[in-house]
C-alpha cells in the first residue's frame, strides 16, 4: 500500500512562491490609477491652450506635482504587470519571453525615471 | 490499462478548438478585448506623457514646439484616442472591481456592465473634449 501523496513530486519544484502577489498589486495600483487618472485628465484638460508659464506654474504646484509623481509610480507598476500578462499569454518561445519580460521592466523604469526627473526639475529646479 | 500509451499512436483527426473568428462577437467579449487593447495602447501612451513632461521641464521653446505638434489634426486625433482609451480602461477596471467583489456575475448584468463601459467612455470623452474646445473658443 502506497502511503505517499503526490506532494513529494511537487515539493521544491513548485510555484514561483508569489501566490496572488501579481493579482493583488494589479488591483492596488488600479485603484490608485482610477483616482489619480481622473485627476490627470482634469489637469491636462485645464491646461489645454495654456501658455508655457501657466503650464509650468501648474506642474510645479506641490499638490499637482505629488499627485503626478504618485500617478507615474502606480501607473508604471500597473502597466508593467499588465504587459507582463500579455507577453506571458502570447509569446511562445522561452528565450523571447524572457527577453521581452526584461525589456518590459526596462521600459516601465525608463518612463518612470524620465517623468519623475521632469517633474522634480519643474518643481525644484531653476 | 494494458494498452500502449496514446502518445505513441498516430493522433486521431479530431476537430480543433474553434478560434476567434468562429464566435459571434458578444459585447462582454468585445469589451474584454478592448480592455487589453486600451491597456496596451496606454502603455505606449506613457511615452507621450513623458515627452510632454520633459518638454515642459526643458523650456518654453521646446514646449511650444511640442504643443504645436500636439495641436495639429493628427496630434489632436492621438490625444482624443488617448482620452478615450484612458477612460475606457478606467471604466473597464471599475467593472472588474465589481466582479472581483463577487457581484454582477449573471449574464444580464455582465451585458449591462459591458454596454455601460463602452457608452460611458464615449460619452465622457465627448463631454471632456466638448468642455475643452468650448474653453478654447471652438475647434
Amino acid at each position: 500500500m502506497v502511503m505517499r501523496t503526490p506532494l513529494k513530486t511537487a515539493r521544491n519544484l513548485g510555484s514561483a512562491k508569489e501566490g496572488a502577489d501579481h493579482f493583488w498589486k494589479q488591483r492596488v495600483s488600479g485603484v490608485a490609477n482610477a483616482v489619480l487618472g481622473l485627476f490627470f485628465v482634469w489637469l491636462v484638460a485645464s491646461l489645454a491652450g495654456a501658455d508655457y508659464a501657466a503650464v509650468k506654474k501648474s506642474l510645479s504646484n506641490p499638490i499637482h506635482a505629488m499627485a503626478l509623481l504618485a500617478l507615474i509610480v502606480s501607473g508604471t507598476i500597473h502597466m508593467r504587470l499588465g504587459m507582463q500578462t500579455i507577453i506571458e499569454d502570447y509569446v511562445r518561445g522561452e528565450g523571447a519571453k524572457i527577453v521581452l519580460l526584461m525589456l518590459n521592466t526596462f521600459f516601465a523604469m525608463a518612463v518612470a525615471l524620465i517623468s519623475i526627473f521632469a517633474i522634480l526639475k519643474l518643481s525644484l529646479g531653476a | 490499462m494494458a494498452e500502449t500509451s496514446p502518445g505513441r499512436r498516430a493522433r486521431p483527426q479530431r476537430p480543433l478548438s474553434p478560434h476567434l473568428q468562429i464566435y459571434t462577437p458578444l459585447i462582454n467579449m468585445v469589451m474584454s478585448i478592448l480592455h487589453r487593447l486600451t491597456g496596451a495602447a496606454l502603455y505606449l501612451g506613457t511615452l507621450l506623457l513623458a515627452w510632454w513632461l520633459i518638454a515642459a521641464a526643458t523650456g518654453p521653446d521646446y514646449f511650444n514646439y511640442v504643443s504645436g505638434l500636439l495641436g495639429t489634426w493628427p496630434g489632436r486625433l492621438i490625444l482624443l484616442a488617448y482620452t478615450w482609451a484612458l477612460l475606457h480602461h478606467l471604466l473597464g477596471g471599475l467593472r472588474h472591481f465589481i466582479w472581483d467583489f463577487g457581484y454582477g456575475h449573471d449574464l444580464k448584468t455582465i451585458d449591462q456592465l459591458s454596454w455601460a463601459s463602452i457608452l460611458l467612455s464615449l460619452a465622457l470623452t465627448a463631454v471632456i473634449w466638448g468642455c475643452v474646445s468650448s474653453k478654447m473658443g471652438g475647434v
